[in-house]
């Protein structure tokens, strides 16, 4: 299914199809030449940083993680501080399962925490996304909290507060060492990883599925009055984004080789909406650019000033906040709009 | 006579915990149901009072009654200039970015706080009045709790006679209910908002300051507490006073229960009791369903 053939169902053919309004309508899912250059930075960044691989997996990670977040927060507007509920579920489930030694196959372990993370996401977007508002943000933190409070109290299985230390991975394909010693397979690996699920996302957001979701996210009376079953895209949409949260904890307990509780704090969730909203939401490379401003910020600031950097890192929210509300993505565009306007006006 | 004792425990430490969060939420309760503006930095503002009260005490050695006068006055005028410079550009943003906004606020409260007067926690020396036992017929309870108990009953009532009976009462429930129609009979509903998030703050920093003796008072406070503030907030309904009261002396008691009889990982059910109450009565236990 393309854009092509949504738009012309939702909209009437008035013209020829060459009117510049149905143009960008075709081709607006289009791959881009700037779109390959994350990846080669990626790749850049795996031979010129041989020695900081350990911190691109973990960037990897949460650009995933916030991914995530993109689609249910960007896209279709589920304001939520308790994303980090899926991203402890998937790790959890990870853990568990190389703790016990049930599974230890990184892939389809992966596609474990993916379902499991599912599940979670299923259930709960069945009850909270019945609510709004206030409601629906402090349920969400209520049902993080409550999976955090229960692996802590399962503390036979999940080793409660201490976490389950030393994972051991099975080699990738059956090949290539799996643990943080070898940080170049982790990276590769969470390179790919990422590769894959934001094609899919990406595939997702311009089909008309994901087209409805903007749509509710935009006028939420307007696509009931259409007949969108908004409700039950929001749950498939919740539901997405947390297998996708989920496969990001997963590999964070993978590269990490333990989990613990930390997977399911409120800092994360709190950090991956800041990483997100500075990067810019609803346009996918928000996750991208937010995720390498923070951490970068993060690893060299916080280490020797921790006090100035949530300092900073506060004056930044407010900042974004009142001024620059679609985040450095969105005041790249400001700034090129303009300046194509004025190369166009001289 | 185990069992009584238990309960007597139970209820008067539930109680006077209870209250603590409700003098601290009232103010939130309010201001998110005139504007809906989702202030998640309403506990920075009750751990700035929580310092001012503390360090008046421990470094100025103020009494508490005039250090309370003083945090009450400090932070209600702290947050009048928060109010006029910031929040009030964020009145008709949406709630994500309200959400963000606040939650700068309260990394801003807290790298100030450790900026200022540093990472360690601070320590309240209550007066010796305060301090000792009370002997209350069938057993001897803290003298502070009972007191706590008391000043949260005299400032509901009061509370709740300023919204019944006066002038701007009746302007905030007419506004709670229906700012539009509040608006066109000529209610100016900022300054209203303005005087309600000043009132709102001050009473959360004597909530901080007379929490801060079993609450402890250290930087990370406005955040520690966070989710217990939202839930007596939402659990209550949102610009009800009399229901924060209730959804906060409730939580206080269910808190000490389960810590008595459920030492590990109690809180687990606060957590289920509110999703399960808020997906039965989205608009709160006590609230009034939206029409």
């Amino acid at each position: 299914m393309t854009v092509g053939t949504s738009a012309a169902e939702t909209a009437p053919v008035t013209g020829p199809i060459d009117h510049p309004a149905a143009r960008v309508l075709l081709q607006r899912h289009y791959v881009r030449w700037w779109e390959t250059l994350p990846w080669i930075a990626a790749i850049i960044f795996y031979f010129a940083y041989p020695d900081y691989l350990g911190f691109g997996s973990e960037l990897l990670i949460t650009i995933l993680f916030a991914l995530s977040l993109d689609l249910a927060l960007g896209y279709a507007g589920i304001i939520t501080l308790g994303h980090a509920a899926f991203f402890g579920t998937g790790a959890y489930t990870v853990g568990m399962l190389s703790f016990y030694g049930i599974w230890t196959e990184p892939i389809t372990s992966l596609l474990l925490a993916a379902l499991v993370a599912a599940i979670v996401g299923l259930l709960s977007g069945l009850v909270l996304l019945r609510t709004r508002g206030l409601t629906l943000l402090m349920l969400t933190i209520c049902t993080m909290a409550l999976l955090q409070e229960g692996a802590n109290m399962a503390r036979a299985y999940t080793g409660g507060f201490d976490g389950l230390p030393s994972l051991t991975i099975d080699p990738v394909f059956g090949r290539f060492e799996f643990n943080p010693l070898f940080a170049n397979t982790q990276y590769l690996f969470s390179l790919a990883v990422l590769l894959v699920c934001f094609v899919f996302v990406r595939t997702l957001v311009y089909s008309p599925f994901g087209q409805s979701l903007t749509g509710i996210r935009e006028n939420l009376l307007r696509m009931h009055a259409v007949g969108s079953p908004v409700r039950r895209r929001l749950i498939v949409c919740y539901t997405i984004s947390a297998a996708l949260a989920g496969i990001a904890g997963g590999l964070w307990a993978q590269t990490n080789a333990f989990v613990n509780l930390s997977a399911f704090d409120l800092d994360r969730s709190a950090a991956v909406l800041i990483i997100l909203i500075l990067g810019g939401y609803g346009r996918l490379y928000g996750a991208f650019v937010g995720a390498v401003a923070y951490l970068a910020l993060e690893h060299f600031l916080a280490r020797f000033y921790p006090t100035a950097w949530q300092l900073g890192l506060g004056l930044l929210l407010v900042f974004i906040a009142l001024f620059a509300r679609n985040g450095i993505l969105g005041l790249g565009e400001v700034l090129w709009r303009r300046y194509a306007s004025r190369r166009a006006a001289s | 006579m185990d069992f009584i004792t238990d309960l007597a425990n139970i209820l008067l430490g539930g109680l006077s915990a209870g209250t603590v969060l409700f003098i601290v939420s009232v103010g939130l309760s309010v201001t998110m149901g005139l504007m809906g503006f989702v202030n998640l930095a309403h506990g920075s503002f009750a751990m700035f009072g929580g310092y001012v009260i503390v360090l008046a005490m421990n470094r100025a050695h103020i009494d508490f009654a005039a250090a309370l006068a003083l945090g009450f006055v400090a932070t209600a005028a702290l947050s009048v200039i928060l109010e006029q410079t910031l929040y009030r550009r964020l009145y008709r943003a949406g709630e994500l970015d309200q959400v963000l906004f606040t939650i700068g606020l309260i990394f801003i409260f807290i790298a100030a706080t450790v900026l200022a007067v540093g990472p360690e926690s601070q320590t309240l020396q209550l007066p010796p009045a305060l301090g000792g036992q009370l002997n209350l017929g069938f057993m001897q309870y803290r003298t502070y709790s009972i007191f706590l108990i008391v000043v949260g009953f005299v400032i509901v009532l009061g509370i709740w006679l300023a919204f019944e009976r006066t002038r701007i009462g009746a302007q905030i429930r007419a506004t709670v209910d229906n700012r539009r129609m509040a608006e066109s009979l000529g209610i100016n509903v900022n300054r209203l908002f303005t005087i309600t998030f000043a009132f709102g703050s001050g009473m959360a920093a004597i909530g901080g300051g007379l929490g801060a003796e079993f609450l402890g008072l250290d930087p990370q406070y406005a955040l520690k507490y966070l989710v217990y503030f939202l839930i007596a907030v939402s659990v209550g309904g949102l610009g009800n006073v009399i229901g924060v009261y209730c959804a906060s002396l409730l939580l206080g008691v269910l808190d000490f229960a389960l810590k008595l009889y459920l030492p590990k990982g109690g809180t687990i059910f606060i957590y289920a009791l509110t999703i399960l109450l808020l997906l039965w009565r989205p608009q709160g236990l006590f609230g009034r369903k939206e029409t």
